[in-house]
C-alpha cells in the first residue's frame, strides 16, 4: 500500500478539511456552509467506496493497513495503525452513507451557529471512522473518546428541551464505561509489550485476566450498545438530540458498541467470553423484550423509536455471543439494518417535527391522507424495522436467530425462542405506532394544513429505502465481504469447543 | 565555591540579582514608566530560561553535593520559567484592573522564582529548607496584594500562619534526620541508611514530618484545608502561579527526597501515599463538585490533581517502575501547568475590577461574548478531566499506567473513578458557556487572552506530538 494515499487515511481524515474550510468562512454564509459539508461527507462517502472497490473479499486478514510509529511510550509503542477487514468495512461503509444524509436532513432544520453544526458533525464523522479502522488499543480509545466531544455539543447545543440534561448524561454513562476500558487496556499494554491489536496473541492471557478484562471491555460496549440495565442514557440522549444527532447515534454510534465486542472481547478474550455467553444472551434477550415492552407503552414518537433501538441492539448482541457463522453475520447485518431503518425512522420522526412542532402520538392521525408521499415512504421503513420479508431487517434479524438457534455455545434454543417474541412485540409497537400517526380520520384540525415531502426530503429518504430493498432482496454481496473474516473470528471458539471435548 | 559551582546555579543567580537590580529600578521606573518593571521581569526570566536550556544534557553535583543539577532539575527551571513568564503578563493586566499595579510584585515574583529553581537542584535537606523559605515568604506577601479587600488579608495571614507550620514541621522533621544520621545531605543519608548506621526510629519520624510537610505544599489532602481560601481570597493572577509553581516545587521536593534518595522507605511509605492519593483524589473532586465559585473549583481541582500526581508516586521505592514514576509525575506536572494557567487567564479575563464575578454562572454566554476565550476554556476543561486529544490525556494515560505498572490496579482504578466525577464539574464550565444565555463582559485585548490562547494551544498542540515532551521527562533521571 505504498502507492499514493492510503484510502483509509484519507477516509478517516478528509471530513477535518470540511472543519477547516468552515471554520474560515464567515458566519453568514450559510449556504456555502452547509454544501462544503454536504459535499465534503459525499466526498468521504466516494472515497469509502474507493476503499471498498480496493477490498479483496476473500482475504479474512487486515489489508489497506497503515502503520506508522507515533508515540513511544516507555518502551510501549503507539502506533498510527489503521486498517480494514471484514467486520470493519461494513461500518465504514454506513458512516460514510449516513452522514450525508444525516447533513442534508438539517438543510432547514438549524438555523442558529450553522457552522459549528457543521464542523462538530464532520468532526464526529472523522471519531467514528476512526473508531472503526483502529487497530492500536491506544488510538481506538482516542478515537472513541474523542467521538464525545462533538455529540456532546451537538445533543447540548441544538437538541430540544431537556438537551443539557441528556447531553451531560450521554458523556458520563460514555465515560464511565470508558475509564475502566482505559485500565483494561493499559494493562494488557503493560503486560504484552504493546498496544498493537494484530500483535496480540489471545493464548497469552491467562484465564483469570480474561474475566476481568472482559468486564472491563464489556462494560465500556455494553454501555454503548446499550445493553439493559445499562441504557438508561439512550432514551434521553437520542429523544432531544437534534434530529441528524438521533440518526448518526442510532445509526452508527450505537453500533460502536457492538463492533468493540467483536474486535476486542471476542478475539482477544475467547475462554472468557465462553463463560460469559450465557449471561450476556441473556442480558441481550431481556433487552429484546424489555425495549420493545416499553417502547409501545410511549407517548412522544422519537422516544418510541429510541426504545426500539434497545430492542433492537438486543438482537446484534444475542447475534454476536451465538459465537457461530450465522449469528454473527446476522448481527453485523443487523447492525447495518438498524442503522438504516432506525436511522429513516428518526428521520421521519425529524420531519413530522418540523411540520407540527410536537412528537405526541396523541396530536397525529389520518396523517397519511395530508401525506400520502411520507406516509408511503414510512410504511416501507417500519416494515424494514419489524422485519418483513423481503426487506433489510428480515435477513439480519433470521440469520441472527437461525445462528441463536443452533449456536453449540448458548446450548439452548430458549434464547432464540423467547428472542423471537421480540419480533412479535415489534410488530406490535411499530404497528401501533403507525397506525396512531398515519392512519383513521384527521383529528386535529392543525395536522390539515401539512405539506407533504419536498425533492429534498425525499431525496434523503430515497437512498435508504433503496439500500433496503437491496439488502432485503439480495443480501449476497453483503455476506461475502464479512465472511472470511467472521469465519477467522469463529475458528478460535470451535477450537477451544473441540479442546473443552 | 568555583566557577563551576555558580554556573551550576546560574538560572537561580540571574533571577535572584535582577530582582535585586529590578528593586533599584524599579524605583525609578514607577514613577516614570510604569510598565517598564514587568518587561524588565520578563528579560530577566527569559535570561533565566536561556541559561537553564543551555544546562540540559549537562549534569552536575556542585556545593559539595548541596546542589544537584540533572535533567529533573533542568526540566523543572524551565517548567518555573515559563510559568513566571504567564504570571506576570497575568499580574500585568489583573493588576491594572484591581488598580494595584506596584513593581514590588515582580521582584517578589522573580524571589519566589529562585526559590522553586533551587529546590529542583536541592541535594540537601538544608537547601530544601531554605528554598521552601525562600520561595514561600514572598508568596505570602503576594497573596496579600489586594490588600485594601479582606479576603486577600485574610488569604495571606492563612498561608502565612499554616504555610510557617509547615516549614517548621520540615525543619523539625530535618532535624530528627539529622540526628538519625548525623549528615543532612540526601545522598550521604541514604548511603548510611543502606549501611544500617542510623537510628532508625528517629530516621522514620524525620521522614514521616517531611511527608507531612511537602504534604502541605502540595496539597495533598488531609493538609489542603488552607488552600481553598488562599486560592480564593489571592487575586487571581498570584493564584494562578501559585497553582502551579508552589504545588510544582512541592512535588520536586518530595521526588527529590523520596524517589531519588530515600527509596529504601518505600516499604514504610507506600501505604501512606497510597491512602494519601486516594484521599486527595476523593476529597478534591467531590469537594469541587459542590463548588459554584470559579475560584474554588479550580483550586479543589488543583487539590484533585496533586492527587493523581500521588499516585504515581506511590511506586516510587519499585526500581522498575522508579524511571517511569517520576518521569510521569513531570510530564503531568506540565500538562497540568499549560492547562491551570489557561484556565486562570481565562478566569481573570471575565473578573471584574472589583474581583467580584467569578462565580461560575459568570460564565454563561462566554461562547457568544467571546469565541476564542470560550474554545480556550473549553480546551483546558477537556485538558483536566484527560479527554483527547488534550495533553491531560497523555498526562493521564501515563499516570495510570504508572500505577498499574505499578500493581497499583485498585488506586487506578479509583482514580479513574475519581476523574469521572470531576468530567461533572468540569463540564458544567463548558455547558455554562455554550449552553446557556449570560451577559458576560470581556477584556478581549488584554494580555490573559494571549496566555490563554498560546496555552489552548500548548495543550492540543504537544497532544498530538506528546513525545517531544515524554523524552524531555524520561530523560529527566540522568543523575549526576
Amino acid at each position: 500500500m505504498n502507492s499514493g494515499m492510503n484510502p483509509l487515511l484519507l477516509v478517516t481524515f478528509f471530513p477535518l478539511v470540511g472543519v477547516l474550510l468552515i471554520l474560515l468562512y464567515k458566519k453568514t454564509w450559510k449556504s456555502a456552509i452547509r454544501w462544503t459539508a454536504l459535499i465534503i461527507s459525499l466526498v468521504t462517502f466516494g472515497l469509502s467506496l474507493w476503499m471498498l472497490s480496493m477490498f479483496d473479499p476473500a482475504d479474512p486478514n487486515i489489508q489497506m493497513e497503515i502503520n506508522l510509529p507515533w508515540f513511544n511510550l516507555g518502551g510501549n509503542q503507539i502506533g498510527f495503525h489503521l486498517g480494514v477487514d471484514g467486520i470493519s468495512i461494513l461500518m465504514v461503509l454506513l458512516t460514510g452513507f449516513l452522514t450525508p444524509i444525516a447533513l442534508l436532513s438539517t438543510w432547514k432544520a438549524v438555523e442558529d451557529r450553522l457552522a459549528g453544526f457543521m464542523a462538530f458533525f464532520l468532526m464526529l464523522e472523522t471519531g467514528m471512522m476512526g473508531v472503526f479502522l483502529s487497530l492500536d488499543m491506544a488510538l481506538f480509545y482516542i478515537f472513541w473518546e474523542f467521538t464525545l466531544i462533538p455529540m456532546y455539543f451537538l445533543i447540548g447545543l441544538w437538541g430540544s428541551k431537556r438537551r443539557v440534561y441528556a447531553a451531560i448524561k450521554f458523556v458520563l454513562y460514555t465515560m464511565a464505561g470508558s475509564l475502566l476500558m482505559l485500565a483494561g487496556i493499559l494493562w494488557v499494554g503493560l503486560q504484552y509489550g504493546g498496544f498493537d491489536l494484530t500483535k496480540m496473541d489471545a493464548s497469552l492471557i491467562p484465564q483469570s485476566a480474561q474475566l476481568w478484562l472482559f468486564a472491563a471491555f464489556g462494560l465500556a460496549f455494553a454501555i454503548k450498545v446499550p445493553m439493559w440495565p445499562l441504557h438508561s442514557w439512550l432514551p434521553d440522549a437520542h429523544t432531544e438530540a437534534p434530529t441528524a444527532g438521533s440518526v448518526i447515534l442510532a445509526g452508527v454510534l450505537l453500533k460502536m458498541g457492538a463492533y468493540g465486542f467483536l474486535r476486542f472481547n471476542l478475539p482477544l478474550f475467547p475462554e472468557a467470553t465462553l463463560k460469559l455467553v450465557p449471561w450476556m444472551a441473556a442480558l441481550s434477550v431481556i433487552g429484546i423484550i424489555y425495549g420493545a415492552m416499553v417502547a409501545f407503552r410511549q407517548k412522544d414518537v422519537k422516544r418510541l423509536v429510541a426504545y426500539s433501538s434497545i430492542s433492537h441492539l438486543g438482537f446484534v448482541v444475542l447475534g454476536i455471543f451465538a459465537l457461530n457463522q450465522q449469528g454473527i453475520e446476522g448481527a453485523i447485518l443487523q447492525m447495518v439494518n438498524h442503522g438504516l431503518s432506525t436511522g429513516a425512522l428518526f428521520l421521519i420522526v425529524g420531519l413530522i417535527y418540523e411540520r407540527r412542532h410536537t412528537r405526541e402520538l396523541e396530536e397525529f392521525g389520518g396523517l397519511w391522507k395530508v401525506m400520502p408521499v411520507l406516509g408511503g415512504l414510512s410504511l416501507v421503513v417500519m416494515l424494514s424495522s419489524l422485519g418483513l420479508p423481503g426487506l433489510n431487517g428480515f435477513v439480519g434479524e433470521f440469520s441472527i436467530l437461525l445462528g441463536a438457534f443452533n449456536s453449540d455455545f448458548l446450548a439452548s434454543p430458549w434464547f432464540a425462542g423467547v428472542a423471537t417474541i421480540g419480533v412479535i412485540l415489534a410488530a406490535v409497537y411499530l404497528l401501533h405506532m403507525f397506525q396512531k400517526v398515519f392512519l383513521g380520520p384527521v383529528t386535529k384540525e392543525e395536522n390539515l394544513k401539512l405539506k407533504d415531502l419536498s425533492l429534498r426530503e425525499i431525496l434523503t429518504l430515497a437512498p435508504i429505502l433503496v439500500v433496503i430493498f437491496w439488502i432485503g432482496l439480495y443480501p449476497k454481496p453483503f455476506f461475502l465481504l464479512m465472511s472470511p473474516a467472521v469465519e477467522k473470528l469463529t475458528a478460535v471458539f470451535q477450537t477451544l469447543a473441540l479442546a473443552a471435548h | 565555591m568555583t566557577i563551576i559551582d555558580l554556573f551550576s546555579i546560574l538560572p537561580v543567580l540571574v533571577l535572584v540579582v535582577w530582582a535585586l537590580f529590578l528593586l533599584l529600578a524599579d524605583l525609578w521606573a514607577s514613577r516614570k514608566l510604569p510598565g517598564l518593571t514587568p518587561i524588565l521581569a520578563v528579560v530577566g526570566l527569559v535570561c533565566s530560561l536561556v541559561v537553564s536550556i543551555v544546562q540540559v544534557g549537562k549534569p552536575q553535583s556542585s556545593f559539595g553535593g548541596m546542589i544537584h543539577v540533572d535533567g529533573f532539575s533542568v526540566f523543572l527551571n524551565i517548567l518555573f520559567a515559563i510559568t513566571g513568564i504567564a504570571a506576570v503578563a497575568l499580574a500585568y493586566e489583573s493588576f491594572k484592573n484591581l488598580k494595584i499595579q506596584r513593581g514590588e510584585y515582580y521582584v517578589l515574583l522573580l524571589f519566589s522564582l529562585s526559590g522553586m529553581m533551587l529546590m529542583g537542584a536541592a541535594g540537601d535537606l538544608i537547601v530544601i529548607f531554605l528554598a521552601l523559605e525562600l520561595l514561600s515568604i514572598p508568596l505570602y506577601i503576594m497573596a496579600g496584594m489586594d490588600f485594601n479587600r479582606l479576603e486577600s488579608k485574610e488569604a495571606s495571614l492563612k498561608y502565612l500562619l499554616l504555610g510557617t507550620f509547615a516549614s517548621a514541621i520540615v525543619l523539625f522533621g530535618t532535624a530528627f534526620i539529622y540526628g538519625a544520621a548525623q549528615t543532612t545531605n540526601l545522598y550521604e543519608i541514604a548511603l548510611a541508611v543502606s549501611l544500617a548506621e542510623i537510628n532508625w526510629t528517629l530516621f522514620i519520624i524525620g521522614a514521616a514530618l517531611l511527608v507531612v510537610g511537602f504534604g502541605f505544599k502540595v496539597a495533598a489532602v488531609p493538609f489542603h484545608t488552607w488552600t481553598p481560601d488562599v486560592y480564593h481570597g489571592a487575586p487571581s493572577s498570584v493564584t494562578a502561579f501559585m497553582a502551579v509553581g508552589a504545588k510544582a516545587a512541592g512535588f520536586a521536593a518530595l521526588i527529590r527526597v523520596f524517589s531519588l534518595d530515600f527509596t529504601i522507605l518505600s516499604e514504610n511509605l507506600t501505604a501512606v501515599f497510597w491512602a494519601l492519593a486516594v484521599l486527595t483524589m476523593i476529597v478534591g473532586n467531590f469537594t469541587a463538585l459542590a463548588q459554584k465559585n470559579l475560584k474554588r473549583m479550580l483550586a479543589y481541582s488543583s487539590i484533585a490533581h496533586a492527587g493523581y500526581i500521588l499516585m504515581a508516586f506511590v511506586a516510587f521505592g519499585n526500581e522498575a517502575v522508579r524511571v517511569d514514576s517520576i518521569a510521569s509525575a513531570l510530564f503531568y506536572l506540565a500538562a497540568y501547568a499549560a492547562t491551570s494557567i489557561g484556565a486562570w487567564a481565562v478566569l481573570i479575563a471575565v473578573e471584574r475590577e472589583d474581583a467580584s464575578r467569578n462565580e461560575i454562572e459568570h460564565l454563561a454566554g462566554l461562547g457568544k461574548a467571546a469565541p476564542l476565550l470560550a474554545a480556550a476554556m473549553t480546551v483546558f476543561m477537556l485538558s483536566f478531566t484527560g479527554i483527547p486529544v488534550t495533553l491531560g490525556f497523555w498526562g493521564k494515560f501515563y499516570l495510570f499506567r504508572t500505577a498499574i505498572q505499578g500493581g497499583n490496579i485498585i488506586l487506578a482504578v479509583i482514580g479513574l473513578l475519581t476523574s469521572l466525577v470531576s468530567a461533572y464539574y468540569y463540564l458544567r464550565v463548558v455547558v455554562k458557556m455554550y449552553f446557556q444565555e449570560g451577559d458576560v463582559k470581556v477584556n478581549q485585548k488584554g494580555w490573559s487572552l494571549v496566555v490563554a490562547v498560546v496555552a489552548a494551544l500548548i495543550v492540543l498542540g504537544l497532544a498530538f506530538i506528546p513525545e517531544l515532551l515524554y523524552k524531555f521527562a524520561a530523560s529527566s533521571l540522568i543523575i549526576g
